[in-house]
C-alpha cells in the first residue's frame, strides 16, 4: 500500500511533432483534493488521459492507486471515477438507462443491485429527471449524469475534468459541497480546470501546468505570493494619495495601488485621516503572472 | 458486455429502421410482379424473378439477389461502420474504456452485436419474403423448382437450400462487417467509416466488370456474393459457393484483426 493516489515520474507525450506533456513528475497523494490547473492546451487533458489508460505515454511512468497504467487498468479502474472533457450518453436513452447499460458494461455490474446503484448515484449527483431521454438534457443535467457515472461504483479516486462546466451558481456549490463530502469520507478528488477560482475554492494542494510542463506544485495559499502592494478602493483617491503620499504607484477613479507590505498600517493611516475607505486587500499575482514568471523559456 | 452491446443495438431506432427498409423493397418489387405479372426476360434483371412468378416458394432467394448489391451491404457497413467511431464520436468510448471495458473484450462485444444485425437482417429478409411470395405470387403447392430446368425440389431440400443461401449471404455480410469494424478503429467519425467500407465495395463492383482487371478479380471481396444462386442448381454447383465462402474467411480474418491491432495499441483522444 502507499500513500500516493497518483504517481507521475518524467511522463512525456509526443504527437509527432508536438510536445503535449513534457517530462512531468507529479505525486497526489492520497485523500487530499489536488487541482491541476493550466489554460487551454497545457496538457491537462492529455495527463488525464494517460491516468486512464486512454492516451499511452511516449515515455515514463504513471501509476494509480499504487498500480501501474496502463497495465493493470483492469484492476485500477474499477477504483476510479472520472469524468473527462465534459459528459457523454447515448441521447435515444433516459439518463437513467444510460448508467445501467454503463453499469452492466463493466466489473461490479451484477444486475443484482443495479438499480440501487443507479438512483444512488442520481440521487447524489442530485439528477431527478424521470424518463426524459438525455437528447433533451440541458448542459447542466447532462453535466450532472457525467458526474453522477463517475459516482456510479463509490470509486477511490475521482478524476473531474472542469466538471463545472455548464451549472449554474447552486449547481457549482452543490457540487463544491458533494465533493468535500465525499473527500472527508476518504476519496481523493482531483480537479482540472483552467479557471483558478474554481480550484481555489476546493483545492488544497495544486499542479499547475503550462505548455506540457509543471512549472509549480504544492500549496495553494503560496502559489499566488503577495505582492507587497496593497490596493485599496475609495470615494476620494486624491485625499488618499495626499495622506499616503509617494507611496502611491497607481490611481483610478475609486482606487489606489499602494506600495506598501503592510495593510494594517495603510488602513490605519487613511482611516486617521478620514479618508473614506471601501475595500482593502493586499494584492496578490496573478495566475498569469505565476505563469510568466514561473515558466522556463520566456517569450512564448 | 455482449449483452449491453445487444441490448444498444436494439434498443436503437435506426437498427429497425434499416430492417423495415430491407424488407420493404422486396416487398414492393413483389407488388408489382404480382400485380401485372410482366417477369423480366430470361437472363435480365435481378436472379430469381423470372421463376418467382411460378413459385412463390422461391422468393427469399429473389429478395436476398434484390438487396444484395446496394441496401443489404449499406446497412450493414452503416452498422458494422459507426459500432466504434459512433461510440468515439459521442464521447461514450472513453467512458466505456475508463468503466472499464477491455479493448479486446469491447471490439469482441461489438462483432458479436454486428453479427447479430447481419444475421438478423438476413433472416427477417428471407423470412418477410417468404410470406410475401406465397401470399402474393404464385404458390406451386410446396417446395421449389430449381434453375436447371423442369426438375422441382421437394420442400425439405428447398429449406435447406434457403437456409444455406442466407447463410452464405449473412457470411459475405461479415467480410463487409469485419472491414467496416476495422475502419471504424482507424475513424472517430462512423459516417467517414462507413462511407470507406462502402467505397471498398463500389471499387470491388467495379474492377469486377472491367475486363482488364481480370487477374484481381477472383480476389475482388464482392466476387462470389452472388454464388448462392448456384445452391438453386440440380445438382448443386459448390465451386464458386465454396471460393466465396473461403475467400470471405480470409477478409473476415485478416480485416478483424487489422482492426484488433489497431484498437488495443492506439491512443483514445475522442
Amino acid at each position: 500500500m502507499t500513500d500516493l493516489a497518483v504517481e507521475v515520474r518524467g511522463l512525456t507525450k509526443r504527437y509527432g511533432s508536438v510536445t503535449a506533456v513534457d517530462g512531468i513528475d507529479l505525486a497526489i497523494p492520497v485523500g487530499s483534493r489536488f487541482g491541476l490547473l493550466g489554460p487551454n492546451g497545457s496538457g491537462k487533458t492529455t495527463l488525464v488521459r494517460m491516468l486512464l489508460g486512454l492516451v499511452y505515454a511516449t515515455s515514463g511512468t504513471v501509476s494509480v492507486l499504487g498500480e501501474p497504467m496502463p497495465k493493470r487498468a483492469a484492476a485500477v479502474l474499477p477504483r476510479v471515477g472520472a469524468l473527462v472533457e465534459g459528459p457523454a450518453a447515448y441521447p435515444h436513452l433516459s439518463g437513467r438507462k444510460n448508467l445501467r447499460l454503463l453499469d452492466a458494461a463493466g466489473p461490479g455490474g451484477r444486475r443484482a443491485g443495479r438499480t440501487e446503484r443507479v438512483d444512488a448515484a442520481l440521487a447524489t449527483a442530485g439528477l431527478d429527471v424521470g424518463r426524459r431521454k438525455v437528447k433533451a438534457y440541458s448542459l447542466g443535467m447532462r453535466q450532472r449524469l457525467g458526474l453522477a457515472a463517475a459516482l456510479l461504483h463509490a470509486p477511490d479516486l475521482l478524476l473531474l475534468d472542469e466538471p463545472t462546466n455548464g451549472l449554474d451558481p447552486s449547481g457549482i456549490r452543490e457540487l463544491r459541497e458533494l465533493l468535500v463530502r465525499l473527500n472527508e469520507a476518504g476519496t481523493t478528488v482531483v480537479l482540472s480546470s483552467h479557471l483558478l477560482s474554481e480550484v481555489e475554492a476546493l483545492c488544497t494542494e495544486v499542479a499547475l501546468l503550462d505548455h506540457g510542463r509543471i512549472v509549480y506544485a504544492g500549496d495553494l495559499a503560496e502559489l499566488r505570493p503577495l505582492t507587497g502592494r496593497v490596493l485599496v478602493g475609495t470615494t476620494e483617491p486624491a485625499a488618499a494619495q495626499a495622506v499616503l503620499g509617494t507611496a502611491v504607484v497607481e490611481v483610478t477613479a475609486s482606487s489606489l495601488v499602494v506600495a506598501d507590505a503592510d495593510v494594517a498600517d495603510v488602513n490605519a493611516r487613511l482611516v486617521h485621516a478620514g479618508v473614506p475607505v471601501t475595500s482593502l486587500a493586499a494584492e496578490r499575482q496573478t495566475l498569469e503572472d505565476v505563469v510568466t514568471g514561473l515558466a522556463p523559456g520566456d517569450g512564448r | 458486455m455482449i449483452r449491453s452491446e445487444l441490448d444498444k443495438l436494439l434498443r436503437r431506432p435506426r437498427t429497425w429502421l434499416s430492417l423495415f427498409l430491407l424488407v420493404l423493397l422486396p416487398t414492393v418489387v413483389a407488388f408489382f410482379l404480382a400485380g401485372t405479372h410482366t417477369a423480366p426476360r430470361p437472363g435480365q434483371g435481378t436472379a430469381f424473378l423470372g421463376e418467382v412468378l411460378n413459385d412463390g416458394a422461391l422468393y427469399p432467394a429473389a429478395a436476398l439477389a434484390i438487396v444484395l448489391p446496394i441496401f443489404l451491404p449499406v446497412s450493414v457497413a452503416v452498422v458494422a461502420g459507426d459500432s466504434v467511431a459512433g461510440e468515439a464520436q459521442l464521447g461514450t468510448l472513453r467512458y466505456l474504456l475508463v468503466r472499464p471495458v477491455g479493448r479486446t473484450r469491447l471490439l469482441a462485444a461489438k462483432l458479436v452485436a454486428v453479427t447479430v444485425f447481419v444475421l438478423l437482417a438476413v433472416v427477417v429478409v428471407a423470412g418477410v419474403s417468404y410470406v410475401v411470395g406465397i401470399s402474393l405470387l404464385h404458390n406451386g403447392g410446396g417446395g421449389i423448382p430449381t434453375l436447371s430446368g423442369t426438375q422441382r425440389l421437394g420442400t425439405l431440400a428447398a429449406t435447406e437450400r434457403t437456409v444455406g443461401s442466407v447463410l452464405f449471404v449473412g457470411w459475405s455480410m461479415l467480410g463487409v462487417a469485419s472491414i467496416a469494424l476495422f475502419l471504424s478503429t482507424l475513424s472517430d467519425s462512423g459516417l467517414a467509416a462507413t462511407l470507406g467500407a462502402i467505397s471498398v465495395l463500389i471499387a470491388s463492383g467495379v474492377l469486377q466488370a472491367l475486363d482488364a482487371a481480370r487477374s484481381i478479380q477472383p480476389y475482388l471481396p464482392t466476387r462470389y456474393w452472388l454464388a448462392f444462386v448456384d445452391l438453386f442448381r440440380q445438382p448443386i454447383l459448390w465451386r464458386n459457393v465454396d471460393r466465396g465462402i473461403a475467400l470471405q474467411a480470409v477478409y473476415v480474418v485478416v480485416f478483424l484483426l487489422l482492426a484488433w491491432a489497431n484498437f488495443t495499441t492506439r491512443d483514445v483522444k475522442a
